[in-house]
């Protein structure tokens, strides 16, 4: 950065090294987003007992650059009497949303884009803005189908973003603070000096499950994907897009997913600490591999529960999420804050 | 400098979506530019370094009730035609609204007691202001808090009670209980299918000479 700014002066060179740190940030999310897609295909194809994607490449690895070239060679079809504006808008607000979200995650204590001091509320706050992507793709179209996918969808997020938003509350109480970096590093001590035993996830584990259920219900994975139920509405809100707009959709989806398993490993699973005591050595040392390893294990999570489970029916879905998520995480936080006021306080 | 720039920018982007909120013809494009004032204020308030409050009124307004309200307006089947009709008429009712709004208003901003003076530095301040927020509500404000909550538990009862359907007498609904205490076994049966008997070969001679 100091020689960029030499060349460059200060507020330039400040800009533009923030833009390659963006771009630095977004190509590899991209990547990875492409290969969790390939992973999905594979692994539902070994829990199917069949081979998946094979074809292109060796092992079929070159099938998701196989995929995107083909929704950009389609035609773009837009309906008769659609909103064109709103229509081409949609899809893009959903995928900046997913994307700016990333501006203040913590990938290590040194990489990070942005240190916002009230990063969690950032997240909590950008990602809200994505249903109005869902919304508008579903009224935009003009038909029966994708609308009523857009308000299933509303209505789906709007109520597990309560029991998401209380389950983080559980965590802002323990760590005291907004910002992501910080609530790491709250877990690096207690029990077995920031092994896994220290971590968030223990004390508690009540609105850790109600958070990774809460995400898979906010990111409209099966088996919460009633709003693109494809055996009563077609495809839900997406029914009218084509090509590259329905890649957008897809893209926000993975990366909303790739989002709520970094949140939950940030905040529940110790972020980039590692599982075993600082004394081991190697396999002891926090870095960012150990954050990688643990969203991939809860993208594989997501991915198995979508080959395990049948989906809801819709009366259940909303029952869930009211009448036993915000029950059990207002109780938890009840615990909580009298567990911190009582001498058996473990957070000092 | 930017500073100025920015807030220029912003407060240009908030006013247009203000006044385009009422102008524009598709009610679902008007909900759409109230989004858009919500958020850039909120940009306004980020660059007052408010970003607890900033981040909230994302959180509350744009993320929660706007989209509730986009919600109920894309349900509504608005025929703007008619909504146009009693323009000229009301006219002059609203304008007269509008200069009172308008009065009132200058008289709080211009109003002393109003003018806050001694704005913290923010900026430099050690503490977060999500911190200095939760300071001051819950000990100098915590009476006031409770009521608010409490005014607030009563608008949600009192929506709850709205949807309840025992009054009427012929709605069919599902009884949600009854649903819940289902179990499996009312549903299907497990039956034990001893498996076919094994077919008997037949001598393959006997076939050939069929």
């Amino acid at each position: 950065m100091e020689t960029l700014q030499q060349f460059l002066g200060n507020g330039l060179g400040y800009f533009v090294w923030k833009l390659i740190m963006a771009v630095a940030v977004v190509i590899p999310l991209t990547i990875f987003v492409a290969y969790v897609t390939f992973a999905e295909r594979k692994i539902l194809g070994y829990m199917h007992a069949r081979l998946g994607a094979n074809r292109v490449g060796p092992k079929g690895l070159l099938q998701p650059f196989a995929d995107l070239l083909k929704f950009v060679f389609k035609e773009l079809v837009m309906p008769t009497k659609a909103s064109s504006g709103i229509f081409n808008f949609a899809p893009v607000v959903l995928l900046i949303c997913a994307i700016l979200v990333w501006a203040v995650m913590p990938f290590s204590p040194e990489m990070i884009f942005t240190h916002v001091n009230a990063g969690v509320l950032y997240v909590l706050a950008v990602s809200s803005l994505g249903v109005y992507g869902i919304v508008l793709a579903g009224w935009a179209g003009n038909s029966k189908y994708s609308f009523l996918g857009g308000v299933r969808a509303t209505a789906q997020m709007i109520s597990y973003e309560l029991a998401m938003g209380f389950a983080i509350v559980g965590v802002l109480m323990v760590s005291g603070t907004l910002d992501l970096t910080e609530i790491v590093k709250g877990q690096s001590h207690g029990m077995l000096g920031g092994s896994i035993l220290s971590w968030n996830w223990i004390p508690l584990f009540p609105l850790f499950l109600v958070y990774l259920i809460s995400g898979i219900a906010e990111t409209n994975r099966a088996p919460f994907d009633v709003c693109e139920g494809e055996s009563e509405i077609v495809a839900g809100f997406f029914v009218e897009y084509s090509g590259t707009r329905f890649a957008l959709f897809m893209l926000a989806e993975y990366l909303n997913m790739v989002l709520i398993s970094a949140l939950a490993s940030l905040m529940f699973l110790g972020g980039w600490l590692s599982p075993f005591p600082a004394s081991w050595g190697m396999v002891g040392s926090s870095g960012f591999a150990w954050l990688f390893v643990k969203v991939c294990l809860l993208l594989f999570g997501f991915i198995w529960y979508r080959a395990t489970f049948p989906r809801y029916r819709y009366d259940q879905i909303m029952r869930l999420g009211w009448k036993v998520f915000i029950p059990v995480t207002l109780v938890w936080i009840f615990v909580l804050g009298a567990w911190m006021v009582s001498p058996l306080n473990i957070w000092n | 400098m930017l500073t100025s720039v920015l807030f220029y920018v912003f407060a240009f982007i908030l006013v247009f979506s203000a006044i385009s909120v009422v102008t524009a013809k598709n009610p679902v494009h008007a909900v759409l530019f109230l989004v858009l004032a919500f958020v850039t204020s909120s940009c306004l308030w980020l660059m007052l370094n408010v970003e607890f409050l900033a981040l909230i009124l994302i959180v509350v307004y744009v993320g929660a009730v706007m989209v509730l309200f986009l919600f109920v307006v894309m349900m509504l089947d608005i025929d703007v035609e008619t909504m146009r009709k009693g323009f000229w008429k009301n006219l002059p009712l609203a304008i007269m609204l509008g200069i009172i709004v308008l009065v009132e208003m200058l008289v709080v901003l211009i109003n002393k007691p109003m003018v806050i003076n001694n704005i913290p530095d923010l900026a430099n301040s050690s503490i977060s202001n999500a911190n200095q927020l939760g300071w001051v509500l819950y000990t100098q404000y915590s009476y006031p808090v409770e009521l608010a909550s409490l005014i607030l538990l009563l608008g949600l009862v009192a929506a709850v009670a709205l949807t309840l359907r025992k009054s009427e007498k012929n709605a069919k609904y599902q009884n949600i209980s009854k649903q819940v205490a289902a179990k499996a076994s009312e549903r299907f049966e497990m039956l034990n299918m001893p498996s076919e008997r094994e077919i008997i070969e037949e001598d393959p001679q006997e076939g050939d000479k069929k």
